[in-house]
């Protein structure tokens, strides 16, 4: 299983900024490595996020994000206590989803 | 036994079920995979949903004048306008140029940031893909650099 | 007649006056700005999560945790005990900094083959734990200043040893760490080399490792760090945890006295 994300939510005034740290490889599928194979991509697809369970956030991600990836969103009101989670899923089918409270 | 017809239609229910269900709606991936596949920023835009491409002041793109490593470099895409459906983040030089699509929600900010990978010193572009079809830009040149032995 | 005088340099003015000026930004401060951009969301929170994970979990031969470790200040202290090291350790009698000490923490309390630990390539099994581990270790002092002891014999050794490394030529290129890190005001490329023999100042050289680095993803802790310079120096591989490294973190750390620990840090 996928190392666990790391996951900040933090509410100030009328709005709560979430920032996400993912792990994974995120291989563009271009690179070679050092014996000369093509290393086959691997990469988050598709993110999604929920605030109390009700969806807010769907995204979807190329090739080019970057390896171990961080993602920032705001989320109008939210407040203290609240829960946020957020799940990946990348084009081998592998999914993750962590949670987090706002503070 | 089930008959095949019997099966197909369990199959659609469960999928339905799974959807009423709150399993994250993963419904955009087809529709937008001619757009993560696309060269060029016009075409992604265009694959994307965007039919006119118009620079705007008001789509800001937040991204830095030169990264120290073209693997991780910041950038993020945000607007006060109405009306947008998706925003989109991409990089003219890389062999294809779309980084994200983020769907605009009611529940939140049109505010998002997220760090992609540079091939060379390339335009980033901000597009937000409204409901009429425009396509609203702003680009800022990043310089890629090559630093030095890592320390 | 000169019917250029009446109002060509009025004009010319004018028009130096509409210039806008253009205050060109430094390619040092355009770097700045990047890493500024990247300090909140460094991914090295996701290997300090991991280590702290790895601290509390039982694990090896011996089913046990790592919360009996002692860093130096005691067993399970782990707060505070990064900016301490390397320094003297009565048991194994010997020097010794945060990764080697982790190792022997995981043989004596776990079972672990130290030497086999010692051998394995960094970013490969139980290599990727201990570097983990060093980053949520460091996490737990991160702002405070280094105070490496010079009470024992040892420890003032080590530090003379270290400043003689420091200094020693070798290699093809007959480089020394101080060839690159001896003077002030260096760098290769876009890169600042920071003056090492003496305190570099807050955050910088030793009091910014271990750190995530952006360029190959990769986490490196003080071990890896001083192996890749004498790669770069064209030496041989100093053994991981060898006298030789641990000397060089003594004659660093003691150089960075009074020097904010910024650790896990990002680099390029």
């Amino acid at each position: 299983m996928a190392d666990p994300m790391r996951i900040r939510a933090q509410a100030a005034g009328d709005k709560t900024t979430v920032r996400v740290l993912m792990s994974h490889e995120m291989e563009t599928g271009q690179r070679k490595d050092a014996a000369g194979k093509t290393v086959p991509a691997w990469h988050i697809q598709e993110v999604t996020a929920t605030h109390n369970g009700k969806q807010v956030l769907s995204a979807e991600w190329g090739t080019a994000v970057s390896k171990n990836p961080f993602m920032q969103f705001v989320i109008k009101g939210a407040k203290a206590g609240d829960k946020i989670a957020v799940t990946w899923k990348d084009n081998k089918g592998d999914m993750r989803t962590d949670e987090a409270t706002v503070t | 036994m089930q008959s095949r017809r019997e099966t197909l239609q369990h199959s659609v229910a469960v999928a339905g079920l799974l959807a009423s269900a709150g399993f994250p709606q993963f419904v955009h991936a087809a529709l937008n995979k001619n757009a993560f596949e696309a060269k060029s920023v016009q075409d992604a835009v265009k694959a994307a949903g965007g039919a006119s491409l118009i620079e705007s002041k008001d789509v800001t793109l937040t991204a830095p004048d030169i990264a120290e490593n073209g693997a991780v470099v910041p950038m993020g895409i945000s607007t006060g306008l109405p009306g947008v459906k998706h925003l989109l983040l991409l990089v003219e030089k890389n062999p294809l140029a779309l980084v994200a699509i983020f769907q605009s929600s009611e529940a939140l900010e049109n505010n998002f940031l997220t760090r992609a990978k540079m091939g060379q010193t390339s335009d980033v572009y901000a597009v937000a893909i409204m409901a009429d079809g425009k396509a609203l830009w702003a680009k800022k040149e990043v310089k890629v650099t090559l630093g030095g032995c890592g320390g | 007649m000169n019917i250029f005088a009446n109002w060509a340099v009025p004009l010319a003015l004018t028009l130096l006056s509409a210039l806008p000026v253009v205050a060109q930004k430094t390619a040092s401060q355009g770097i700045d700005e990047y890493r500024a951009m990247l300090a909140d969301g460094n991914p090295a929170e996701l290997f300090e999560a991991k280590g702290e994970d790895l601290w509390k979990k039982a694990r090896g031969p011996k089913n046990a945790s790592l919360e009996k470790c002692d860093l130096g200040k005691g067993p399970g202290v782990f707060k505070g005990a990064f900016v301490e090291l390397p320094r003297y350790f009565a048991d194994t009698q010997r020097m010794q900094d945060l990764e080697s000490r982790l190792v022997t923490c995981m043989e004596a309390l776990q079972g672990w083959d130290g030497a086999e630990i010692a051998k394995t390539p960094f970013g490969q099994g139980e290599q990727t734990n201990v570097t983990a581990l060093a980053t949520w270790i460091a996490s737990e002092s991160k702002g405070q200043r280094f105070n490496l002891s010079q009470n024992h014999l040892q420890e003032k050794t080590f530090y003379e040893v270290g400043k003689r490394l420091f200094y020693q030529r070798g290699g093809t290129h007959d480089f020394s760490c101080a060839s690159c890190h001896g003077e002030e005001g260096k760098r290769i490329r876009l890169q600042d080399l920071p003056l090492l023999s003496k305190s570099p100042g807050d955050g910088v050289g030793f009091a910014a490792w271990p750190a995530y680095r952006v360029s190959n993803g990769q986490m490196w802790g003080m071990q890896l760090r001083l192996n890749d310079c004498y790669r770069q120096q064209r030496f041989p591989y100093p053994g991981f945890g060898s006298d030789a490294t641990i000397a060089l973190s003594t004659y660093l750390g003691v150089n960075a006295k009074g020097a904010v620990s910024v650790a896990p840090a990002l680099k390029r």
